[in-house]
């Protein structure tokens, strides 16, 4: 089975299995941002679930880090591999008559995707791991202990345009590139998506409404507080 | 009609190549592509010049010899269709045509248009059959029930006629829908699934020895390729090769 996955076709299962996995992530995280528009008690209640939940802390989130960095390696080291195998261009190359613009871009959507990510991380995750793992502050209470801190911390990120903006930006490209993620994963698992609308609609739908949901949430807050 | 011709040229595989112009006059509509290209290298035979080096054969859309990379797209513009298919009627007077050898670094060009298309041979070599017994008592393949619809995409994907116009369109250089076809062709009907997990693995492995680019399911292969090969063929592949490695 080592061997399966050194082989090009090994990679793209690889691929395809931690790109499930982040699609999966993505609708939880888009689930849970959602009840910060329907009550601020139960998007608290959740977030300190998640934030505190041994499973959750200790099981899932290294499996997504590493899904992450999986992700985005594997990525770039496939993409060099396969700039290598054409050493000299087309003068003159039509990508557009037999492709999509998303497919033939993955790299720069998914590289828009990593700097959002990183910007993410400084604003939410090291600040989170500072409070709870440095501090020790395990509570997720707020500072005068009156009620939990996450809803006051989500609100006060999105009082920022220029982080709002910065936000929409990225969710768009994350829509671009799970306009083709979202299939390509499947075909490359084996599933014989080629001809099938209704999985094709699907993507497509998964890739719109996921980001916008992101983006529509953001908004919310930002003209709310 | 009249044509400017921005053609590849390159003395030998060792050559660095450039792009050259040359004109082409009263062209009919109703040529094939190559057979403007001839008009073209009678033209540079009588001025004393080289002709242009290019690969072709049956000149009927069976062998898979002529190549091209042209005005963008692997055997043109056309769908369906290979370089000797290709009317001059999909171009217009005055038109500036870019005509360029299949590139791939598995595909190294030997002269001008001609490409070394071997490596798809020695993938064939490593999996691409199936060995049976001839010693006198071979059965009939006739008796073998195989299901209409099997025999259908069998069929399909053995109309492939390794033209390596799918390696030419990617944007990875990548052989997968040549090599998805041939594994599906056999993995489809009984004879080849004898051998069916040591083909898959063998023929991958070629292919990944060659230098090939990975597949990121752009698409692009299957619009281009002159026989209609499905992208199904790919994904076909790859669950052989899975099943192969369980």
């Amino acid at each position: 089975m080592s061997g399966f996955f050194k082989s090009s076709i090994g990679r793209k299962y690889a691929m395809a299995l931690s790109a499930f996995f982040l699609m999966f992530f993505l609708l939880q995280h888009l689930a849970i941002n959602l009840l910060s528009v329907f009550s601020a008690n139960a998007f608290n209640e959740a977030s300190h679930f998640m934030g505190t939940f041994w499973a959750v802390q200790y099981v899932l989130q290294p499996v997504l880090i590493f899904g992450v960095i999986y992700h985005f390696v594997m990525g770039f080291i496939l993409e060099i591999k396969n700039r290598n195998a054409r050493a000299v261009k087309y003068a003159k190359n039509n990508g557009a008559a037999n492709s999509s613009w998303m497919s033939r871009n993955m790299i720069y959507s998914g590289l828009a995707i990593l700097a959002f990510l990183v910007l993410h991380f400084i604003d939410f995750w090291l600040p989170e791991i500072n409070t709870k793992y440095i501090q020790g502050d395990m509570s997720g209470l707020l500072a005068d202990g009156e009620g939990f801190r996450y809803y006051e911390e989500l609100t006060h990120k999105f009082v920022s345009p220029i982080r709002v903006g910065a936000y929409i930006i990225a969710f768009v490209f994350l829509s671009l590139h799970l306009q083709h993620g979202f299939n390509s994963a499947f075909q490359s698992v084996g599933a014989p998506v080629g001809r099938k609308k209704v999985m094709k609609n699907i993507g497509k739908a998964y890739a719109i409404l996921v980001p916008l949901g992101f983006v529509l949430i953001a908004l919310y807050h930002h003209f709310n507080h | 009609m009249n044509l400017t011709l921005k053609i590849w040229r390159q003395a030998d595989a060792n050559d660095k190549g450039k792009m050259v112009d040359y004109k082409v006059t009263e062209i009919s509509e109703h040529m094939s592509f190559l057979e403007m290209m001839d008009v073209l290298n009678e033209q540079l035979v009588n001025s004393g010049k080289e002709p242009v080096a290019f690969d072709h054969d049956c000149r009927e859309g069976i062998c898979g010899m002529c190549s091209m990379y042209i005005n963008g797209e692997a055997h043109g513009p056309d769908r369906g269709v290979t370089t000797c298919q290709l009317h001059m009627r999909m171009f217009k007077d005055g038109d500036t045509i870019t005509i360029e050898p299949f590139r791939a670094k598995a595909f190294p060009v030997i002269k001008d248009l001609v490409v070394d298309r071997s490596a798809f041979d020695r993938i064939q070599h490593a999996g691409g059959y199936i060995s049976v017994n001839t010693s006198g008592n071979t059965q009939d393949a006739n008796s073998i029930p195989i299901s209409k619809h099997a025999a259908d995409e069998a069929m399909d994907a053995a109309t492939c006629i390794g033209c390596g116009a799918c390696v030419a369109s990617c944007k990875n250089a990548s052989a997968m829908l040549f090599v998805g076809a041939k594994v599906s062709q056999y993995a489809l009907l009984p004879q080849g699934q004898i051998e069916a997990a040591d083909r898959v693995r063998n023929m991958v492995a070629q292919m990944d020895l060659e230098g090939f680019g990975n597949c990121t399911n752009t698409g692009a292969c299957e619009v281009e390729c002159p026989k209609g090969i499905s992208l199904e063929n790919i994904a076909r592949m790859n669950r052989e090769l899975l099943k192969a490695n369980i």
